[in-house]
């Protein structure tokens, strides 16, 4: 029942995710980090069966880092996306699939535009202002509905935000211990608040 | 032909393998690079083939190649073979964070690199590596620069300035004359410069030069910056010329 959420503002895109790391009914870590950068404009945010997820995540960084290093360029959050989407996709028709949701947030340095894609574990992926993965959905995307613009400041998404968490802590039936709210714009990967 | 040069892994009766000392003789043959350690920099510095009049030379890749963030590789020999060494290395590098989580030291790297130099010179159906390298950088969590070498052979060794390529020997020999131990940024710059145009006599146009700090992405030097550093050393070279002309006048009245 981990909490991964991202939305996208006018210059940025805001990515949430949960601090609590759960096995069966036991949380077993209050300050986990689900997300990853892959590189320095695009964050992964990732959600799953546990294991699979890190595993996968951490691969995905690894290559997109040696690309970096063979080519002395920054690959676009584009570029990211349908690679991770064709890893996913091969992954899906092998003997044993990664079992990993992700979202992709980056800033287009060549369009110096925000970008959020939705990519699920069947490989379908999405290019969205607003998304979310598992059950946190069902109770903050009619939020969004209502509240999201695309010319939302950051301080607005923000607010959005902080709308959707209180909504999520009210309705989801287990503790998700507070959330990580990182923010993805043209200066790169920054956390803007952890909660409690 | 001897005929103990045909097959690569087979040894003269005197004990040498002859391919490798031909390879040896493919570094000698390749364009100078030099390394030298400062008290908290390490700066590498390349000389560049001319370019032809129709190239590209903003496309045309570097001597000077980025392993990681944090280590640096510079090579004399053949091209071609330093871009699939370097390739190797880049994956290593990528592979051990994957697998251990930290960078890799800049020892462990050598290490791999040399190790694989080694392997072309024991395998059939190949031929070993026309490089040597000079390797860069600082450990992960330390503030200690550091330079080590390879060599077609697969030896590796640490230094604090070494020189490999054309007419190494003549600058390896001014680095020992001019080296001093904890050099700050800009003796070091000016030490690798001015050892590179010992054997460079086109001046900036023809040089390159990587610097590394602890904890800093590599800063390749502007051209200007060289320019200016290069007119700096050929002004104090010609003071000195005039000073020591003088003297020897003064002497003979």
């Amino acid at each position: 029942m981990d909490v991964i959420l991202g939305i996208t503002t006018e210059k940025e895109v805001i990515v949430i995710t949960s601090r609590a790391a759960v096995r069966g009914v036991s949380i077993l870590k209050t300050d986990d980090d689900k997300t990853r950068v892959v590189a320095p404009h695009t964050l992964l945010a990732y959600t799953g069966e546990a294991g699979d997820t890190v595993q996968f995540a951490e691969y995905i960084q690894a290559n997109i880092q040696l690309h970096e290093m063979r080519n002395t360029t920054e690959l676009s959050p584009p570029a990211i996306t349908s690679f991770i989407r064709t890893q996913l996709a091969t992954s899906l028709r092998s003997r044993k699939p990664y079992n990993v949701n992700v979202l992709v947030a980056g800033f287009d340095t060549a369009t110096d535009k925000p970008e959020l894609n939705w990519i699920d574990y069947l490989a379908s992926r999405v290019k969205v202002p607003y998304a979310a993965h598992g059950y946190a959905a069902y109770y903050t995307l009619s939020l969004l509905d209502r509240w999201h613009r695309t010319d939302l400041t950051l301080a607005e998404g923000l607010e959005v935000a902080d709308m959707c968490i209180a909504e999520l802590k009210k309705r989801l039936p287990i503790d998700f211990k507070g959330v990580e709210i990182k923010v993805v714009d043209k200066d790169g990967v920054r956390t803007e608040k952890v909660t409690e | 032909m001897s005929g103990y040069d045909r097959a690569l892994s087979v040894f003269s009766p005197d004990g040498h393998v002859f391919q490798v000392e031909y390879a040896l003789e493919a570094v000698k043959r390749g364009t100078c690079a030099v390394g030298v350690r400062g008290a908290d920099i390490v700066v590498l510095g390349c000389e560049k083939r001319t370019a032809m009049k129709l190239q590209d030379t903003r496309i045309t890749p570097s001597k000077i190649a980025v392993i990681d963030h944090h280590v640096c590789l510079a090579f004399a020999g053949l091209n071609a073979d330093a871009r699939v060494l370097v390739d190797k290395a880049r994956v290593e590098a990528q592979s051990h964070r994957l697998t251990v989580e930290d960078p890799v030291t800049i020892e462990y790297l050598t290490k791999h690199i040399a190790g694989i130099q080694q392997k072309y010179t024991q395998s059939g159906g190949v031929r070993p590596f026309g490089i040597s390298t000079l390797i860069i950088g600082f450990d992960p969590y330390d503030k200690t620069p550091r330079l080590y070498q390879t060599e077609p052979s697969g030896i590796y060794s640490a230094w604090k300035a070494n020189a490999i390529g054309r007419s190494s020997k003549t600058v390896r020999e001014f680095l020992e004359k001019n080296y001093e131990e904890d050099m700050n940024r800009e003796a070091t710059i000016r030490l690798t410069i001015k050892s590179l145009l010992e054997v460079v006599q086109t001046g900036a146009k023809n040089i390159e030069i990587a610097i590394m700090a602890s904890g800093k992405r590599i800063e390749m030097l502007p051209v200007d910056s060289i320019e200016q550093y290069v007119r700096d050393i050929e002004a104090e070279k010609e003071a000195e010329a005039a000073k020591k002309k003088s003297r020897a006048q003064t002497s003979s009245n």
